[in-house]
C-alpha cells in the first residue's frame, strides 16, 4: 500500500515577496516583482528587466552565521536556504546546529547552475595565476548541489540529500522525487524545492537567444505577459521554494498543519522527436505527461478545477493550452481556470517549479486564484481555445479541490503535479 | 615581532574562524587551531590567506601544513618577516 504524502511547511523567496504571508499577498493583489535593472542596461542586454528578491543583510544574518557569509557570492544558495529553512520552520521544526541527526527526513533541491557570481570570481583568479588564493568555499558555492549541502547541514537532515537539474522544470521535477521517496516509506519526510541565481551571468545566455522581451525596458511591471497577444518574451526572474511533503500518517502523528496533499505525477520527456527540441517541447510527450499525471492521481480530467500553466509570455504559450486542452479533452467553458505566476515574478528558471508549486499550493489552501496581470489583451490563438472568462485577469475566490501544475523545460522535459485540498 | 604584538593580530584574524569561543578566551601559545578552536579544517586555508594579507608576507603549501598551533604560526610568521 503506498502511502498518501501531504505538504506540511512551506518557504518561498519570490520577485513579489520573501516568505509565505508576503508572498499570499502579493498574489492576491498581483502584485508585479519585475524591475529595471542598471547592470543588464551598462552591459548592453536587450532586455535590461528583471526580478531579484528583495533580501536585507539583516535577514541574511538571521539564516547565516558571520562565518558562512565570508567571501559567500551564491545568490541561489542564499535563496534556497531562506526558502528551506522556512519551510522546515513552518512544519513545526527548529533550526538548531546541535539538533539530533534525522534519518527520516531527506532533502531533494535543485538547481540549473550554482554560485555563478562566485565561479566568475574563481575563473578570475585562476587566469590571474592567483588559484592558491581562492579561499575555502568556492567548489561548496559552485557545486551543483551547494544548496542542499548548506541546507542539510542547517537542518541535521540523515535521510537522500542530493540535487536535481532539469532546466525549467527542476523544482517541480524535485516534489515529484520527494513525493515518490514517500510515497514508497524509503522516507518519511522530503525537504523539496529549487532555486536560481540571479544576474547577467545567468541571465546572458538567455539574452543572446533573443527569448527576453526588450519592448518593456520601461514599464517593467508590464513585461510579463503570459498569454497575452503581445506578449513578446519572458522576463527573468530568480529566487527559490520550498516545500515540506510528508508521509500523512507522520502528518497526523505530529498534529502539524497540513496545507494540501499530493495526488500524484509525472515526468517524461519528449526525447527531441516529433517536434521537440533542445527549445521546444514535443507535443505529444506534454500531453501524456498530463495524462499520466492524471491517471497516477487516480482522478479524472473532469477533476481539475484550476491549471498553474508553465506558460512564460514566449510564442509557445498557445501551444501549451493547445496541448492542456488535448490531454484533458476539454474546451471553451468547459476548460479549467488557468493562471501563470510569471505574470508577476517573470520566469524564475530553475526555481520557477518550486516557486510556482509553492503558490499552486498557497492558492487551493487559501481558496483563491491569482490574476494573470498584463492579460488584458488575450491571445486570440488562445481565446479560439479556451472561454476568456477562464483566464482570470482579476483576483477570484473560488471553493475549490483540484489543481494541476506543470513545468517544462529545455532539454524537451516535462513535469506534471496534482494538488488536491486535503480531506482526511 | 614579540609574542606581545604578534598574539593579538592573529587573535583577530582567526576570531571568525573560531567554533569553540571558551578555548578562544583563554587562547595561548600552546592553543591548537583545530583541536582546541573547533576551527573547520578547510577554514585554515583562509586564515593562511588572511595572515598574508595582514603581514604582507607569502606563505608556501609547507607552511601550511606546519601551522597548527599559535607558536608554530608566530615562527613562521616572524621567519617571514625577517627573511
Amino acid at each position: 500500500m503506498k502511502k498518501r504524502v501531504v505538504i506540511t511547511g512551506l518557504g518561498v523567496v519570490a520577485p513579489n515577496g520573501v516568505g509565505v504571508t508576503e508572498f499570499t499577498d502579493a498574489l492576491r493583489e498581483g502584485k508585479s516583482g519585475i524591475t529595471f535593472h542598471q547592470n543588464l542596461k551598462d552591459l548592453n542586454f536587450s532586455c535590461q528587466i528583471g526580478g531579484v528578491p528583495n533580501i536585507s543583510e539583516d535577514l541574511k544574518s538571521k539564516y547565516f552565521t558571520d562565518l558562512q557569509l565570508r567571501g559567500f557570492n551564491s545568490s541561489g544558495i542564499l535563496y534556497g536556504c531562506i526558502a528551506g529553512v522556512d519551510a522546515w520552520k513552518d512544519a513545526g521544526f527548529n533550526m538548531n546546529p546541535e539538533s539530533e541527526l534525522d534519518y527520516y527526513t531527506g532533502l531533494i533541491f535543485g538547481t540549473g547552475t550554482s554560485g555563478v557570481e562566485k565561479f566568475r570570481e574563481a575563473i578570475h583568479g585562476v587566469d590571474e595565476g592567483k588559484v592558491r588564493r581562492l579561499g575555502s568555499t568556492v567548489v561548496l558555492q559552485t557545486m551543483a548541489s551547494g544548496v542542499s549541502a548548506y541546507l542539510s547541514g542547517m537542518l541535521g537532515l540523515g535521510n537522500q540529500v542530493t540535487t536535481n537539474s532539469s532546466a525549467c522544470t527542476t523544482g517541480t521535477e524535485a516534489l515529484l522525487m520527494g513525493f515518490d521517496r514517500i510515497q514508497n516509506g524509503k522516507a518519511k519526510r522530503m525537504l523539496v524545492g529549487s532555486c536560481s541565481d540571479d544576474g547577467p551571468y545567468i541571465w546572458g545566455g538567455f539574452d543572446a537567444m533573443r527569448v527576453m522581451t526588450y519592448k518593456h525596458n520601461n514599464e517593467p511591471e508590464k513585461a510579463s505577459r503570459p498569454m497575452s497577444a503581445t506578449a513578446s518574451g519572458f522576463v527573468p526572474g530568480s529566487g527559490a521554494g520550498a516545500l515540506v511533503l510528508e508521509s500523512l500518517e507522520s502528518a497526523l502523528e505530529r498534529g502539524t498543519t497540513i496545507y494540501a496533499e499530493v495526488l500524484g505525477g509525472e515526468v517524461n520527456s519528449g526525447g527531441q522527436r516529433e517536434g521537440g527540441t533542445l527549445t521546444a517541447p514535443n507535443p505529444e510527450a506534454v500531453k501524456r505527461c498530463i495524462k499520466k499525471a492524471i491517471e497516477n492521481s487516480g482522478i479524472l480530467s473532469n477533476d481539475i478545477e484550476v491549471i498553474n500553466g508553465h506558460l512564460t509570455a514566449t510564442t509557445k504559450d498557445a501551444l501549451e493550452i493547445e496541448n492542456w486542452t488535448k490531454a484533458l479533452n476539454r474546451t471553451g467553458i468547459d476548460f479549467p481556470y488557468v493562471n501563470s505566476t510569471k505574470s508577476m515574478i517573470g520566469h524564475c528558471l530553475a526555481a520557477a517549479g518550486a516557486i510556482e508549486c509553492v503558490a499552486s499550493v498557497i492558492q487551493l489552501k487559501e481558496q483563491f486564484i491569482a490574476p494573470n496581470i498584463n492579460c488584458e489583451d488575450l491571445h486570440p490563438e488562445i481565446e479560439a481555445l479556451i472561454d476568456s472568462e477562464k483566464i482570470p485577469t482579476e483576483k477570484i475566490d473560488l471553493n475549490f479541490d483540484v489543481l494541476a501544475k506543470a513545468s517544462f523545460g529545455f532539454g524537451d522535459v516535462n513535469a506534471c503535479v496534482v494538488f488536491k485540498k486535503f480531506h482526511l | 615581532m614579540n609574542k606581545e604584538e604578534l598574539i593579538p593580530k592573529l587573535k583577530t584574524i582567526i576570531a571568525p574562524y573560531v567554533q569553540d569561543e571558551e578555548a578562544f578566551k583563554f587562547l595561548s601559545e600552546d592553543t591548537d587551531f583545530v583541536k582546541d578552536l573547533k576551527i573547520n579544517s578547510a577554514n585554515l586555508v583562509d586564515i593562511i590567506l588572511d595572515i598574508e594579507d595582514e603581514f604582507d608576507i607569502r606563505l608556501e603549501n609547507e607552511d601550511m601544513e606546519n601551522m597548527l598551533d599559535v607558536k608554530s604560526a608566530m615562527q613562521i610568521i616572524n621567519t617571514k618577516l625577517d627573511n
